[in-house]
Order: structure tokens, then sequence, then C-alpha cells
């Protein structure tokens, strides 16, 4: 009945035609086809790095990188999927780890082969500028590498097209892992309300809230301040509460 | 030019019209008791013939929701008889069964506590619900905020029937999470001084949802991977567990897990076992689209459920108010609650605002619900489906420009994909699924009523009551998975395993067929999602 009004287009799953209808995704397309996933798919909305499917159309000699579950179908387009890439990832235990600037490149000394073919940014599904933050990691930049590699999924196109063989995936993890821990300012708000709990600051209010009936905790409830939206300076009436 | 069709364009210039009144209105939070109303009469779980009782074993007479009784009365995909139990590939203490931040967070702490620890997961180590939560993790650290304070919002947001002593676990622990996973290198958002930025959900009274864009998940579930193959923890993927073992004395003593690739059936013998399966999107419950990962199948409960354990507020279904309505590629993803958190507002075909944006998502979701099927005051797609405006451009306005691309970077490239600016035009919204509110009832050591079974995570119930709060289930598989680790990883040092044996799933099917309702058609656990040919099709399935 849906199907009525519909154009289907031609497609080809690893070479093998089918006759889907226009408007799918390439990932509901297959499953139109009969596909029943246990690989090359995940979470079903690009995230997840799971689908990475390569195509070409006719008449076109370029090769297109796309998650299967965010692209659409193109006529006569010709499919294939990638659910794993072998990769390199080292060995290493982060809280051991010096910063020092060459870290990156002593972990993975293949980062220093790249040829700045800028393969790997060309197809990333994510448009992340991938040789760019090689090079910051060449460099020994280790937060222009985390922050530059934020967004990937780590689907592993990119080193599955590296000529000089990087696994630039496992390469920004470490750089982001690196920065969290190391770099980024520990919070300091954190660390002393960690102490309060530890201290047991809380323990004689939270008892006292358990052991409240229904009643009582939505009366209590209501005496909640709200903390408006829009100002960062708000103070409450009363900060004790509901400790008093 | 505009990427919505024609049809939907009037309504959105009712958007712009109304937006530089809007961005000064005031409009009051609902009373408890209008909440309740609003509740019992918009909300799905109050639907009627939404639900029915469990018919067999120690649920039975609990009511849930029918896709999932469904499963519950469907057959083994183990047929007792015919599988041998002493086909067993590996003895482990503490064996994990799901490979999310749950069974993550579990298996470093159980390995951390010197057990044999073996994470075993359906599809890929990391698939899960976990790495799709975009908006953050719940922590009172803030100058104003307390974990009592965080414990009041909890309880308000789960209408006042979570179990107390595992909010209170949740609470306590909450700042100590933080801290792990900011040492283990999460990249959390930062103010300009560097400490941590933290953000507004519904039903919170002070700012505490901490965020690494709207990455959150997926950041911190690469990052605890990343950690997981650092301590060398072993992990079996594609195998999904299809029962739980248990021995003479009713203990959980292993599972039996089959091999998605082959087919082969085996055995993994355990002295304890932590099921952290999450949740059950992918039944549709109502016909609604869901946010959940591919993999979310209920298989955790049906196991479980037939081991004995016993099941909690599993009627209690969470509807996030902002799925995707349009376009219909992305029907039913997630658009973070943060935007609302960041002062995005919801606003009707008609331009107005019908509820306050930092109600609890049940409250939200319900007036959503009557804005469109009662009131008629949706926005109607091309094909069919109707949702209300969430007003983007707004965080822009109040927030500053580039504040969508700093905060919201992978819900902007989304819809960037189909032509839409989200800094720019409005986001079509309505109520997806999104959370199993309930599950395994556990105690405050993740443990459930069946002894050595433990749990964690989505698929564990209680601590959320009948709704969570935005922000509470990164922060509950982390507090839960760590503290189900350490105890199963004790326990595991004095437990006695008896004879291995599959007798509880002969007796549920035989208490099945007696009340006659044993639905051989239905293999369960389901695994996998079905949405192969015309079903490929269906509205629901993005």
């Amino acid at each position: 009945m849906e199907n009525q009004g519909k154009k289907f287009f031609s497609i080809y799953i690893f070479g093998k035609k089918y006759r889907v209808p226009e408007g799918l995704t390439v990932q509901k397309a297959m499953e139109f086809a009969g596909y029943q996933f246990i690989r090359s798919c995940g979470c079903r909305g690009g995230i997840c790095g799971a689908c990475l499917t390569e195509y070409r159309t006719p008449g076109s000699y370029q090769l297109k990188v796309v998650l299967a579950c965010q692209a659409l179908i193109e006529q006569e387009m010709q499919i294939t999927q990638s659910p794993f890439v072998p990769m390199n990832r080292a060995a290493y235990h982060l809280g051991a780890l010096k910063v020092q600037p060459g870290v990156l490149g002593r972990i993975y000394p293949e980062i220093y082969r790249c040829l700045q073919c800028n393969t790997c940014t060309r197809v990333c599904p994510m448009e992340i500028q991938v040789m760019e933050y090689i090079a910051h990691a060449i460099r020994g930049d280790i937060e222009k590498v985390a922050t530059l590699s934020f967004q990937c999924i780590l689907c592993g196109v990119c080193a599955a097209k590296c000529p000089a063989e990087i696994s630039q995936p496992h390469v920004a993890l470490l750089a982001r892992r690196i920065y969290g821990r190391h770099i980024l300012p520990f919070p300091e708000g954190l660390g002393q309300r960690i102490s309060d709990i530890k201290a047991g600051r809380y323990d004689r209010v939270l008892e006292r809230l358990t052991r409240l009936s229904t009643e009582e905790l939505m009366k209590v409830y209501t005496f909640r301040e709200q903390e408006p939206q829009e100002s960062d300076q708000w103070v409450p009436k009363n900060p004790k509460f509901p400790e008093d | 030019m505009s990427a919505y069709p024609e049809s939907m364009q009037e309504s959105m210039r009712n958007v712009e019209t109304t937006r530089p009144r809007r961005a000064r209105e005031e409009i009051p939070m609902l009373s408890l008791r209008e909440r309740q109303e609003l509740l019992q009469k918009y909300h799905p779980d109050y639907r009627e013939g939404g639900r029915r009782e469990i018919k067999a074993g120690v649920n039975k007479g609990q009511r849930v929701p029918n896709e999932l009784a469904d499963l519950f009365e469907g057959i083994s995909v183990v047929r007792p008889g015919e599988m041998d139990l002493g086909h067993v590939k590996e003895e482990v203490d503490v064996l994990v069964i799901g490979g999310g931040g749950g069974g993550a967070s579990a298996a470093v702490f159980a390995a951390g506590g010197g057990a044999k620890t073996l994470i075993t997961t359906k599809l890929r180590f990391g698939d899960s619900n976990t790495l799709m939560a975009e908006g953050g993790i719940q922590a009172a650290v803030g100058k104003f905020d307390s974990p009592a304070l965080h414990y009041l919002d909890t309880l308000g947001g789960g209408g006042f029937q979570n179990l107390p002593n595992l909010v209170q676990a949740l609470v306590s622990d909450a700042p100590m999470i933080l801290e792990w996973l900011a040492r283990l290198g999460v990249m959390f958002d930062r103010k300009e001084d560097g400490d941590l930025l933290a953000s507004f959900a519904g039903g919170q009274c002070r700012r505490r949802v901490h965020s690494a864009a709207d990455y959150t998940g997926m950041e911190i579930m690469r990052v605890l991977r990343d950690e997981v193959y650092s301590q060398g923890i072993e992990i079996l993927e594609f195998s999904p567990a299809v029962e739980l073992i248990l021995d003479e004395k009713r203990r959980c003593a292993g599972a039996v897990f089959v091999n998605l690739d082959t087919d082969e059936m085996f055995v993994i013998r355990a002295k304890t076992v932590i099921l952290a399966t999450g949740g059950i999107g992918r039944l549709h419950i109502q016909g609604f689209p869901t946010t959940n990962h591919y993999g979310a199948t209920a298989d955790g409960l049906v196991i479980a459920d037939r081991a004995g354990a016993k099941i909690i507020f599993m009627d209690a279904i969470q509807f996030h108010p902002t799925g995707t309505a349009y376009p219909e590629q992305l029907l039913g993803l997630l658009v973070s609650e943060a935007f609302r958190g960041w002062s995005a507002q919801l606003v009707n075909g008609e331009g107005r605002r019908f509820i306050h944006e930092l109600e609890t998502r049940d409250i939200t979701s319900s007036a959503t619900i009557r804005e469109v099927v009662e009131r008629k005051n949706g926005v109607a797609t091309p094909t069919g489906m109707h949702g209300v405006w969430l007003d983007t451009p707004l965080v822009e306005i109040n927030k500053g420009k580039g504040t969508i691309h700093r905060i919201f970077p992978h819900l902007f490239h989304r819809f960037d994909t189909y032509g839409i600016d989200i800094t720019k035009e409005p986001v079509l919204v309505y109520p997806t699924q999104h959370y199993q509110n309930g599950g395994i009832l556990i105690d405050e050591y993740g443990e459930t009523t069946v002894k050595n079974l433990f749990a964690a995570g989505e698929v564990s119930g209680g601590v959320h009551g009948r709704n969570r709060l935005g922000g509470n289930s990164l922060l509950d598989i982390f507090v839960f998975g760590r503290r189900a680790g350490i105890q199963a990883a004790l326990r595991a040092k004095e437990a006695v395993v008896g004879r291995p044996s599959l007798d509880h799933v002969i007796e549920y099917e035989k208490e099945l067929e007696k009340s006659g309702i044993l639905r051989r058609h239905i293999k369960t656990p389901l695994l996998l999602p079905d949405y192969r040919y015309e079903k490929a099709l269906g509205k629901v399935h993005q």
C-alpha cells in the first residue's frame, strides 16, 4: 500500500541488484532488500561508527564514504560496507604517561610517516580535519589534536585509506584522554564536594529524607527554590535547605 | 531558503513572529496536582489496553507493556533438553553481560577487585544507549547545590515512588563518579575559569548536568572502552546471552550464549553474573518510534524474569518529549533536552508556548500529546506525522551566537545533512520512546532477588521511580555498575556454585502452557529487531 506512487531506484548491494523505493537511507534500503543486520548497524543516528559504507555512482570516478544510517540512496549506486577496520592500538596506562610534547609520537611513531595526501580528511564522514590534527600531533600540540578530533566516531575509514598506515582514531583518542586527564585543570568545586561527602556532611539530611513519608516528601519538595535560567549570579534565600 | 516544505512554513513564520515576545515570557510550573492530572489524561502509560499482566514466574500479576508481555509469553531459543550444559567455553569469577557503560564500568571495578572478569556483548563492545546519550550526567557539585537537593529532584521526577536506598546511593556517589571519569580522561565541558560547566535538565532546581558537548555518552564510552582495553579485560563480542544458568539452590551460576556468526551455543560458567543489557526501545511500545540503539530488545529482562528475578515499575515507560518528527529519515531520534536547558522553547503551530520547558519528561511529553491530539495545535508533515516546534534559534539569541556550534555540534551536523540550519530554523519534535524507567529490582549493591545475580543500568529498576530525570541515566549506569562490580568480585571470592541447570526455563514454559498462553511462534530473547522488507517502510523504524 505504502509503495503506491513511489519511485523505485536500482541499487547494487555488494554487487547484487535490488529495487528499493526512493527516499530511504542506505541502511533502510538494505533492510527493505531483506537484510537483518548483525554488523554494520548500531545507533542508527550517526554517532556509533558501525555502518561505514562506500559507494560509486555511474559516470563518476569518485568513491564516496558515508554512514549508511545517514545517507540517502542514489540511483544505480554500488554499495559496500566495512563493519570493522583493523587498527593499531598501542598498550599504555594513562595515569603513568608523562605529558611531554613528543608523547604521541613516542607511542605512535607512525604519525611521522604522514605524506600529507589529505585522504583521511577527504573520506571522513564526520568532516573532521584529520590530516590537520595529525600535523598537530607531529608538532606535539595535544590540545589541538584533542579539540579538532572531538567528533571522531572511530569508524576507522581514515585508517583504512591511509597510505602511511596510521591509525588516526587511536592517536586522537589518546590525545583526548591525555588532555582530559593531565592538561584540563581538575575542577576545584568537585574536589571539595567529594571531601564533604566522604566526611559525612550529608549523611544526616539524606537519612532523614529517606525516612519521610510520601506526603512529607511532597511538602519538602515544594519548598525547593528554583535557580533561574538566566542568571549566573543567583543566590538562594535559604542556602541551607533542606539541611535545616 | 528554508529546508522545510511549503506546507510547514506558515506555522514556522508564526514561530518567528512570536519569538521576540516569547523570549521574555514567564510561564509557571505546574503544581503536583496539575502534574498528576496531565499524566493520567495524556501519558501513554495510562492509555487503556496498553499493558497486561505477566502470566507466569515470580512477577506473575505485574502489569507490563503488551510488547514486553509478548516476549515473556514466548518460548526460549534454548531447548533445555537439547542443550549440553557441559559445553563450557570458559569459567570466570565475574561474568558481565552487556558492553555499554554499565557493563564496562562493572567490569573495570570487578577486575580491580581481583576477579577474573569477562565482558560479553551482543554486538560490538560499546554498542549501547550509553554512547547515544547527548545531554550529560548529573552530579551535585555547584556551590548552592547538594546531594540532598539532587535527592529531592530525583524523587519528584519519579512520582515520589523511587526506592530511597537506591537514590541515596545515586546522589552520594555522583561527584565521585564524575571525578573517576575526569581522571580517565573524559573531556567535560568547562567554564572559562576551568571549572565544570553545568546546565539544566527538566525537574532540576539547580544546574547539575555535566556534558561533553552533545557527545557526552559517546565521549564517555570511547574513553571507558579504551580503558578496558588498557587493562586487558577479556571481551567476547557478537555473543548475546540467551538464558541464565542457575544451580540447585537457585543461585546464578553462568549463562548460555549464542555466537551470532556461527549460531553455536555455548556455556560460560561464573561465580557471579552482572546483567547490563540495557533497555527495550526497539520493541516500539504502542507503536512509538525510539531514540534507542538497534540492540535495545529487552533480552536481559526476559532471561532474568525466567530465572526468578523480581522486576519493578516495568509498566512505566519514558517518552522523551523531543524526538525528531521531521525529516522522516531522522524520525524519533533524540534532540537533546539540553536545548531546553539552554533556553530553547517548545512552541505549537500557532507560535505559542504550552508548557514550561523545564518540567520533567513525562509531563512535557503529556503536554505535547495534549497540544497535538486534543487541541489540534500541532504541525503536520507531508507524510502525515505531527509535531510541535523546538525553537532552537532562541539559544543563539539568548546565549550568544555560536553557542549551538559549541554545545550541539553533533545535532547541528545531523540536521545540516538534510539542509536544516538549526541556528536559524526550529526543529519539529514529538515524543519518542526513550527509556524503561523500571526494570530488575536491585539493592544498593546492585544485587537482584536471585543470589549472585547483579544488574546495573537501564535493565535495573527502582532508582528512577516511574520517571527518570535527564542526566540521571549516565549517572545510574556508573554508580550501580561500579557498585555491582565491586560487590560481585567480593562475592566471587566466597561463592559456591552447585549443579548447573535450566530447570527454571522448563518450569516457566510449563506454567505458561498450563494457563494456555505459551506463544510458540515467538522465540525469545528477541536479540535483533526485524525491519526487513515492507517493515523498512514503517514510520517508526528510523
